[in-house]
Formats: C-alpha cells, structure tokens, sequence
C-alpha cells in the first residue's frame, strides 16, 4: 500500500519495523520527535524509524493546533471574520487578511481606490519581510548559529513597530478590510518606512556577511533536503520551495492582484534545490519585496483609503454626527453587517510561504456560508516523507526548516 | 445544466459525458461531475489538459438539501496560468466518493481532513484515518449540524 503514496504513515513506519527491523540485525528503531509542549516552536510530531543515523521512514503527524478556524468563519460576519485570518498564519497576519478581503470585495464587486491597493502591497511586502526574518531566525537557531537571530529580530522590530503604526497592533494587524483599509495612514508613516528602506539592504547584507560564507553553515546546508520537482508539485508545494527548484511560479506575477502589475520586482529562482539554495532565495526574496516597498512609498498615490460602498464600509466619524443616511448605515453595518450576493469564488494570493487560497462560498447573507482556508504549510509539509526519507537525522532539522511551515496555518 | 456557450469551452467540452452542470461565474469556471465518474473526470483533467496541480480538495454541507454534501477540487494549470474548480454532489445518507489519490498522489492528506471534518468516505484512499481531530472524536465539525457551542472536552 505503501508503494504508491509519497507519505508515509503511522502504520507504514510500525509495519515496515515489525518486517523488517530483525532482517536488518535489530539495528533499527521507532523514534518520536516532538512535541513537547503546545507553545514549542513548530508543534509537528514526527515518527520516525531510524537504520543508525539515517531515516529509514518518516510519518508527520499534523492537528495539535487545529482550532477549528473554518468552521468559526461561519458564525462570523464577513468584517467580523478578518480578525480570524490573522490568527490561521500568525506570521503572515496581512497577506492573509489580503486574500480573505480580495475573495469577498470578489464577490461583492467593490472597486478599491488605488491608495489603499498600494498600501496593501506595501504592507504585504513588510509581511514577507517580517516572515522570512523570523524564518532565518530561527532556521539558523535550529542549525546552530545563534547570533543571526538577534540581527534578524532587530529588523523585525522596526517592521512590528510600522505595522503597529498603521493598525495599532504588532501581530494580529487586521489593517486590511473588506473595502479598503480599516484606517486612514497615520502622520508621519513615510519617515518611518523611508528609514526602514534606507537601511534594510545592508541589513540583508550583514546576513550574507554571517552565513553565506561561512563554511559551518555551507557544510550543514549545501546538499541537504533534496526533493525532485515533480514530486513537489505532485504533493501540493508552492512558494520559494518550488522556486529554489527553478520553476518561476509565483501567484504576483501569474494571477496578479491588488495592482501588483504596476510594480517592477522579478521572481528569483535557483536551480540547485537544496536547503542553501532556499536560504539564498529567500535572501534574494527579501531585496525584491525591498524594491516593492520602494516603488510604493515613492509612488504611493493620492485618494481615499476606502471604497466608495456605502452599506459596506462604515462612514467617516465627522459625517456620522452630522448626517442621518450616515448615522442609519452605521448603526445597520455595526449590528448586522452586509449581505454578499450568492456566489463562491477562490482568491489566490502569494505569501511568504506559498500560495495561500480562500475559497468562499456565500449563499446570501451576512456571514459566510463556507470559508475554506488552501493554507501553504499543508501542501508543503505534505512533502516531509519524501523530503527526508533515506537522509541522516542531523539533517532532519535544516531540511524541515527550508520549509518554512507555520503549523497555525498547516492545522488551522 | 450547461449552457450552449459553456458547450464550446475547450475545458468543458474535453469533460463531456462526465460533466451534469457547468458555470462561469465572478471569472472562474466551475464544472459539476457526476460523482462515479470523479476519477475519470481528474484523468483526463490533468493528462489531457495539463492542469497538473491539484490546490485543493475540501467540502461543502448543503444541509438540508438532498444530494447534501458537494465535494470540490480546485485544480491550476501552471504553464496556462489557469485555475478550474470540479464538483461533485454526493447524499448525506451515504457520502462516498471514489479517491483521487491514483491521480494526483496529492490529494491524500485533503482527502483525509475533508473526511475528518465532513465524514465524506474517500473509497480506496491509501490511508484514510482523521488529521485534524483526535482519533476517538466524535462527529465532524464543518458538517451543518454539528453544534457550534457548548462544552465536549
């Protein structure tokens, strides 16, 4: 049965044990890796059968942080429900918020005004940011090499600190709404981020600086985590995983989104396809979304930060007091919310880790029928057998971690 | 229900005999299939078609409508750069549908979670126990009629 899946389970590992451990001279054994405590970095438990030092079979076992997202979308107002989205992938809290609002505002046919479409970019390329630093934060931590970490999180600090900026919050931002932007820009955002950029790309640069040359960590991760092209595609993996393999598939370029075409960025790729060529990837990922970033503070147009979609989007304050028509549409969006005509579509946006998709099935109402949430860290962990099977188990963390998974987002 | 000029869309047309109903709606197209031939109808999609990833498989509880639960594919043809979302409509009374698991290997763990969650049986799925839940749950959490609040610990 085993022959033709590309994951093992559970039972194959006991099975393949039971036959096989005495024929191998008792050599083997069932090993259990992680986790051990819910709040453990990576809350993935791994079974694996061990022939000395290389793994013989390798089963992931996912759920520990399922918390049941997709079904409490559907007690939600559609608004209500964007503050879920932060939480499925709390890394990535607005490029979720992103595909979520785009699936919606799909369905109700609302044309967002071109500044808060850039300011979504902007900020969606600050999430990348933010999540790939926490990535090779912790990824070099998991290897060993501790001080990149406290580069990487001092970055990450002045990126938690504009996101704080705009929305008020650090992690759970919830700054992209259905029709538009939840505020208008705060004074002063533009020193704020022209900063950030001035400074970021020798930031990218003391990275290389610690790692790329450095022959501990070039040993660790130069020909490790090989996995072909095909079977990556086969088993659902999207985002840098693929383009570290050479396919240039990235859902800002094929589908885009959100005026992602006005912007002159390119989709790196590497050919190598190992656990260095993802970092290298990611480290070339980080000086594009730079770019984007970039263009989008320099041209950031003029306009309103919300749609013009009365019934939908809260009126302003001022008008509130001083208008009834207002006032009615307030009281009415606050304690029903909106209907979205009956439909279902499914919005594809690329984040940091992949494509991340939400299939939203409306029958009418207020609340959401059905959100289904296509999270990148499923598909690609969906590869872990495959990724690691036949390897040593020192290998077992870097291979993992040029994954780049969140389980929030694989168990949602 | 297929409409004269979803007849003549290329995608459509390769899915005759399979397909009960199609639309095109908010610029994504959607075909219905008949159930039993699910399997089929992914051969050819991906072979014949070239849509060769499968994004997602997940479900859809129309409760209290009959046939209940829709079972829904989303597929991506990446050098086309185009996107095609298959369905199927299988009863509550006895929700099977044959795996896709022989087409796109894939599918497996969406098979699994959308069993999990919607107690749809994959038939002749290599492995299909609950990814979500804890093995001894009772129920299935997306299905209309599961409670949305009270305490189960």
């Amino acid at each position: 049965m085993a022959t033709d899946t590309l994951i093992t389970t559970e039972q194959d590992v006991q099975q393949d044990f039971a036959a096989h451990g005495e024929s191998r001279g008792h050599r083997t054994m069932v090993l259990n890796m992680g986790p051990q405590h819910p709040s453990t970095h990576g809350v993935l438990r791994l079974l694996l059968e061990l022939d000395g030092e290389t793994i013989v079979k390798a089963a992931p076992d996912i759920g520990y942080l399922h918390t049941g997202i997709e079904k409490e979308f559907e007690v939600k107002t559609y608004q209500q429900g964007v503050t879920l989205t932060d939480r499925i992938d709390y890394l990535a809290p607005l490029s979720n918020n992103l595909v979520y609002c785009l699936a919606a505002e799909k369905l109700l046919g609302l044309e967002i005004p071109e500044l808060a479409q850039w300011t979504r970019v902007m900020l969606a390329e600050f999430t990348r940011l933010n999540s790939h630093l926490v990535w090779l934060a912790t990824h070099a931590i998991d290897i060993g090499a501790m001080s990149v970490f406290l580069y990487c999180f001092r970055e990450r600090e002045e990126i938690l600190r504009i996101f704080e900026m705009f929305s008020g919050q650090r992690m759970m931002t919830s700054y992209i709404r259905i029709g538009g932007l939840a505020l208008p820009h705060p004074r002063g955002w533009q020193k704020r981020v022209k900063d950030f950029v001035d400074i970021f790309p020798s930031r990218i640069d003391e990275y290389e600086e610690l790692l790329t040359g450095n022959r501990i960590w070039t040993g660790r991760t130069k020909g490790v985590g090989y996995i072909s092209l095909e079977d990556m595609v086969e088993l659902g993996v999207t985002g840098p995983m693929l383009r570290a393999a050479g396919m240039a598939i990235d859902v800002r370029k094929d589908a885009p989104y959100s005026s992602y075409e006005k912007f002159d960025f390119t989709v790196p790729t590497r050919t190598e396809n190992d656990v260095f060529s993802r970092y290298l990837l990611r480290l070339e990922e980080m000086r594009q979304s730079h770019r984007i970033i970039k263009q989008a503070l320099e041209g950031m147009p003029s306009g309103s930060h919300q749609a013009d979609a009365p019934g939908i989007v809260l009126p302003e304050r001022e008008k509130m007091k001083t208008q009834m028509e207002a006032l009615i549409y307030h009281f009415k969006i606050v304690t029903e919310g909106f209907r979205v005509p009956e439909g279902e579509v499914y919005q594809a946006v690329e984040s940091p880790r992949g494509e991340v998709g939400c299939y939203m099935v409306s029958d009418g109402t207020q609340k959401p029928y059905r959100v289904h949430w296509r999270g990148p860290s499923f598909g690609n962990l969906q590869s872990t057998s495959k990724l690691i099977e036949g390897t040593l188990i020192a290998d077992v963390i870097a291979a993992l971690g040029s994954m780049d998974f969140v389980l929030g987002d694989t168990d949602r | 229900m297929i409409s004269e000029t979803l007849q003549q869309d290329p995608i459509v047309a390769s899915l005759a005999g399979l397909a009960v109903a199609a639309k095109f709606e908010f610029g994504e197209l959607t075909v219905e299939i008949d159930p039993a031939q699910i399997v089929e109808a992914l051969r050819r999609v991906k072979h014949d078609l070239q849509f060769e990833r499968l994004t997602s498989v997940t479900g859809v509880d129309r409760y209290p409508a009959e046939p209940r639960y829709e079972v829904v594919y989303h597929l991506q043809a990446i050098a086309a750069k185009k996107r095609l979302r298959l369905k199927a409509r299988v009863s509550g009374a006895k929700p099977e549908i044959d795996s896709v698991t022989g087409i796109y290997r894939g599918a497996e763990w969406y098979e699994r979670e959308t069993f999990d969650l919607f107690g749809i049986t994959f038939l002749s799925h290599p492995n299909l126990i609950r990814i979500m839940m804890p093995e001894d749950w009772e129920g299935h959490p997306l299905r209309k009629d599961y409670p949305i609040t009270g305490t189960r610990y």
